[in-house]
């Protein structure tokens, strides 16, 4: 018991340190972001890059990472915020300002791993395009499929390279259903459990 | 000669372009990332890229919601 105990606190003590030197990019302060960047603060990380133009609606609140008294603030500027009553160690770049299509990589050309969590289909496919092109050694964690409830058996994950995907390929778009915190969370900490394997190596 | 597409066997079509392949499956949804060996092909080679015999490829939808 006391060796396992041992064994258990030398890994915590690893992953700790290990975690504490990397970088997290985060695009997209949404339901995906919000919810992905929060499991990894808790997990360990204290270095985000978090890309965000939008401010907070009381719609966003049934799935995104904010709260009633944060209605009308900048989404990156609560996410830090929320982040930092987790943990006050953390420190955040914030970009607010909206991803323009040819320099969507920019802001991430120092990061160890980067979570897409962008809400149109043509904004996250141009943005993968654009890190796959321009940043090629950095692994990017995305998701594609969030709308809708149940159906948890359909997620997968798909790896091709560094391109790692959280995929219910079956999923109707956000347009034609809805966006409910138990899938959106579900995906957000998926990838999240992702990045921390690609930071950590595999687990046992 | 054949090709595989998430990791299903489709038949090779000489000098097939990545769009014409899309189409031939039906896959109408413009939205998507392709790779083929592994490499990616940005959406604006769909037209000009070909298709080598015995290709690996993957074709993955983005679909809004974030």
């Amino acid at each position: 018991m006391n060796d396992d105990n041992e064994i258990k606190q030398q890994r915590q003590k690893y992953i700790a340190t290990a975690l504490s030197n990397k970088k997290v990019g985060i695009a997209g302060a949404g339901g995906l972001g919000s919810n992905a960047a929060i499991a990894l603060a808790r997990s360990g990380i204290i270095k985000f890059v978090i890309v965000d133009f939008d401010t907070i609606e009381q719609s966003n609140l049934n799935r995104q990472y904010y709260f009633l008294s944060q209605i009308g603030q900048k989404k990156v500027r609560a996410l830090e915020n929320n982040i930092k009553n987790i943990n006050p160690e953390v420190s955040c770049i914030l970009l607010q300002e909206k991803l323009m299509a040819g320099s969507m990589w920019k802001p991430f050309t120092d990061v160890d791993i980067i979570i897409e969590a962008l809400d149109h289909a043509e904004t996250k496919t141009q943005f993968i395009e654009e890190v796959l092109t321009h940043l090629p050694k950095i692994p990017i964690v995305a998701a594609s499929g969030v709308a809708g409830y149940g159906q948890s058996d359909r997620i997968r994950t798909i790896k091709t390279g560094n391109l790692h995907m959280v995929y219910d390929k079956e999923a109707l778009s956000s347009d034609e259903d809805v966006l409910l915190a138990p899938k959106v969370c579900l995906m957000a900490n998926w990838q999240a459990n992702i990045a921390l394997e690609l930071l950590l190596g595999e687990s046992i | 000669m054949s090709i595989t597409v998430n990791k299903k066997t489709v038949d090779y079509v000489k000098e097939e372009t990545v769009q014409a392949l899309l189409k031939r499956l039906r896959f109408t949804f413009p939205l998507v990332i392709v790779k083929i060996n592994g490499n990616h092909v940005p959406r604006k080679d769909f037209k000009t890229v070909t298709i080598p015999d015995h290709a690996d490829i993957r074709v993955i939808h983005m679909i809004s919601g974030g």
